[in-house]
């Protein structure tokens, strides 16, 4: 324990997504990503894609890991970054959906094939690519369901997986289109 | 029509000018050849040419946070934007507020490895507030006014503007400045009066309150530091200012107990100790200044103001945490805190003060000036008591120097006090100097420097030459980088290794191979006399002032221990410091 240590009770780390609304530039991503690896602060999963392309934005949808003090700590430093607009924390703010997409691919011959499209079925995953050795999967769900689905996988044969990472939104009628008009 | 159309070059000096700059501090080179060409016929705005780009940041921050104006800096392609990173990230840490202009190699050329080429966004991003690489010329104006604001608003800090060649020479409109800007510091602007008033009632109600200051009162300007000092008189409790706050409220004020932290003194880091209400009013808990985290301040309530949220919670947790501009946030506390005093009295400190008057019994700042060697203790104070009526800016290198300046020169004004906080640059008082006196031609402008921490950045001898900058270089020379030679000597069983400075320039033949007048004293007895001729020099003088060469800067809170840990001397230093504390800087 190094003695500079917060003198803070034994509090339990928690998982905790953020969701983030930054210009869409060239530069963007690596502040944020900087932020993480300069402060010593954890990422689980990092997603980002262009959401608004007249106003030029990208959301960014983040896990990340810590205590509340320092999860309050990254929130306020990753608003001053100047091109992030929106850090919202989903987890907090109450009810959310957290959604992510894997392609998995599985090398499987004989009477494992039947096997593998059986549970494929049974997690209802599209088959995007079939030849007589192979298939590729295509699943959307939770990361725990993917999780499940991929260990299944893993004990038929040779697989490769690609996962997106998590994205995240608020569940209810409320938007940030109002925060959004002021940028 | 052809009047708004220009080079990008041309562009960028108009916008500069736009945005209040009056002095750029600078180093030519091929990627900003247009830059230089459209300075040459620009008749507002003057560049000093600097020896080195980082002096150039060290010279901006000087003047930036003497004049409290944004301070400007022009740099080359590769090494030249490469040298200006530490000034960048001295300026980052300190929040100073600075515009570094780089040049780039041509757009068609980025990432080519080219000649002087270097990613410089990539290398200055997490050493700047915000940077810009500008692609598109039409963008020009429009960053350049928006880094201004960036700079300068919120907590301020450096923003790099690369500038690629092919950018400086392309023909555009130039688009003038928005009147308002938005604010880029995401904080809520309007107060939670019923924080102020709890905040007001929780100050009021103390028996042992202490305001700690820092250099967020004097970032938002001298208006904070009245008000810090109303306060202070209101209230009629104790006040601590960090290294970076010194001068908020005058040393003369009777409330003033000097600087707490590392070097501060017994009586401001007891009084942090042992106080039930801490108000901190523009600070940031740093290691320097808190010592042991678990020990810090045990029981007392916290209230922390600062313009930067990411500073509330970061190392402290506190009760209130009031994100907002010093001056903004004192006023109206203030304002609640005469509101509420007319109604009730104030609590009588008595015995919180008999209890602080105690500790300053201790004389912590006390040293015996015995013989004829000159302790570097009384040579500051000595040029304190000379020089306290004049106009005097004091900047710093880093080091015991820097120590003893911040504890025996007295600073009544805010913006008077230039030194290297947060990063501990050596070698930035000297350029910064050159910012000071370029923006206070008429003050007495002092570099108060180590022999070692002038070697780093001396080659400004000849700027200071070529502007006549009567500056004054104060060497407290004792052979050793003496800060590490004391830690050497508490930490390392006396172990002094590397921590010698060999082979020294003869420094009064040094002035003189730069055609200004060089100075030298032993003695105690012509101490007086000799300050007394550098102050009477019209040009700049380099004093080598021959100190003790084995003292150590006390009193000190050992690295890993509590503000109550406090050795006084080296006699104190009984305790072993622990593994944890060797492993701390």
């Amino acid at each position: 324990m190094s003695v500079y240590q917060k003198n803070e009770f034994k509090e339990v780390e928690t998982s905790r997504t953020l969701s983030l609304v930054v210009d869409n530039q060239p530069g963007t991503l690596a502040r944020v990503i900087g932020l993480f690896s300069g402060r010593g602060y954890n990422i689980e999963s990092l997603t980002v894609t262009e959401i608004d392309k007249i106003r030029n934005l990208s959301r960014i949808s983040l896990v990340t890991r810590g205590t509340s003090m320092t999860i309050e700590q990254i929130k306020s430093q990753l608003l001053r970054i100047v091109p992030v607009h929106i850090v919202r924390d989903l987890t907090l703010e109450g009810l959310f959906i957290k959604s992510e997409l894997a392609l998995v691919k599985l090398v499987v011959k004989g009477a494992n094939r039947v096997e593998a499209l059986r549970i494929a079925e049974t997690f209802r995953a599209k088959t995007l690519d079939v030849t007589l050795s192979s298939f590729v999967f295509e699943l959307t769900g939770k990361p725990s369901k993917l999780d499940a689905f991929i260990d299944l996988m893993r004990s038929l044969g040779d697989t490769e997986i690609s996962r997106t990472g998590v994205s995240a939104i608020s569940r209810g009628n409320k938007t940030e289109t109002k925060v959004l008009e002021q940028i | 029509m052809t009047l708004n159309y220009m080079s990008g070059a041309k562009a960028v000096i108009k916008a500069l000018v736009d945005n209040g700059v009056e002095v750029i501090f600078g180093y030519p080179g091929g990627a900003v050849l247009p830059l230089y060409d459209a300075l040459f016929e620009n008749k507002k705005i003057k560049h000093i040419l600097v020896r080195h780009e980082q002096a150039a940041v060290h010279a901006a921050e000087g003047y930036a946070r003497s004049t409290g104006k944004v301070g400007c800096v022009l740099v080359t392609s590769g090494p030249g934007a490469t040298n200006a990173i530490t000034g960048l990230t001295d300026a980052l840490m300190d929040s100073i507020p600075i515009i570094c202009l780089s040049g780039q190699v041509p757009t068609h050329l980025i990432g080519t490895d080219a000649f002087q080429e270097a990613d410089t966004t990539g290398i200055s991003r997490p050493c700047t507030k915000h940077n810009y690489l500008v692609k598109d010329a039409n963008k020009l104006c429009e960053i350049i006014h928006k880094s201004f604001e960036i700079a300068s608003s919120g907590r301020p800090g450096p923003v790099l503007i690369d500038l690629p060649k092919d950018i400086q020479l392309t023909n555009i409109k130039y688009v003038n400045k928005i009147s308002k800007i938005k604010k880029y510091n995401n904080h809520s602007s309007t107060l939670d009066e019923n924080v102020i008033n709890k905040v007001a009632k929780l100050l009021l109600q103390a028996e042992r309150p202490i305001i700690y200051g820092g250099g967020g009162v004097v970032n938002s300007g001298p208006q904070a530091s009245k008000l810090l000092t109303e306060l202070v008189n209101i209230l009629d409790c104790p006040v601590t200012l960090t290294l970076m706050g010194l001068g908020c409220v005058p040393n003369t004020n009777k409330n003033f107990l000097g600087m707490l932290g590392m070097h501060g003194t017994y009586e401001a880091n007891l009084a942090m100790h042992n106080c039930d209400v801490m108000l901190n009013v523009g600070a940031r808990f740093d290691d320097r200044v808190t010592g042991r985290l678990n020990a810090f301040a045990p029981n007392s309530k916290k209230v922390h103001i600062d313009v930067d949220k990411s500073s509330i919670n970061k190392i402290v947790s506190v009760d209130y945490g009031i994100v907002g501009d010093c001056k903004e946030v004192l006023s109206a506390l203030v304002k609640e805190i005469k509101k509420l005093h007319n109604q009730k009295t104030i609590k009588p400190k008595t015995k919180w003060w008999s209890q602080i008057t105690q500790w300053k019994n201790k004389d912590s700042l006390g040293f015996k000036q015995i013989g004829n060697n000159i302790k570097p203790q009384q040579a500051i104070k000595s040029l304190y008591e000379q020089t306290k009526n004049f106009d005097t800016y004091i900047t710093t290198e880093v080091g015991q120097h820097q120590m003893w300046a911040a504890q025996y020169f007295g600073f009544s004004k805010p913006n008077h006090w230039m030194t290297s906080g947060g990063l501990g640059t050596m070698g930035y008082g000297l350029p910064s100097s050159v910012g000071v006196q370029i923006a206070h031609p008429r003050s007495l402008v002092i570099d108060i420097s180590g022999e070692a921490s002038f070697l780093m950045n001396m080659q400004e001898l000849s700027t200071i030459v070529q502007y006549k900058l009567p500056i004054k270089i104060f060497i407290l020379n004792n052979e050793w980088m003496g800060m590490v030679r004391q830690w050497q000597e508490l930490n390392h069983g006396s172990r002094y290794s590397e921590s010698y400075t060999a082979s020294l320039p003869d420094f009064v033949k040094l002035a003189e191979s730069f055609g200004i007048t060089g100075l030298r004293v032993d003695n105690i007895n012509n101490l007086e006399a000799t300050i007394d001729e550098m102050i009477n020099i019209k040009g700049p003088v380099i004093a080598d002032i021959r100190v003790e060469k084995e003292e150590n800067c006390f009193p000190m809170i050992p690295s890993g221990a509590a503000h109550n840990e406090m050795i006084l001397s080296s006699d104190d230093n009984d305790k072993d410091t622990s593994n944890e504390g060797l492993a701390l800087v």
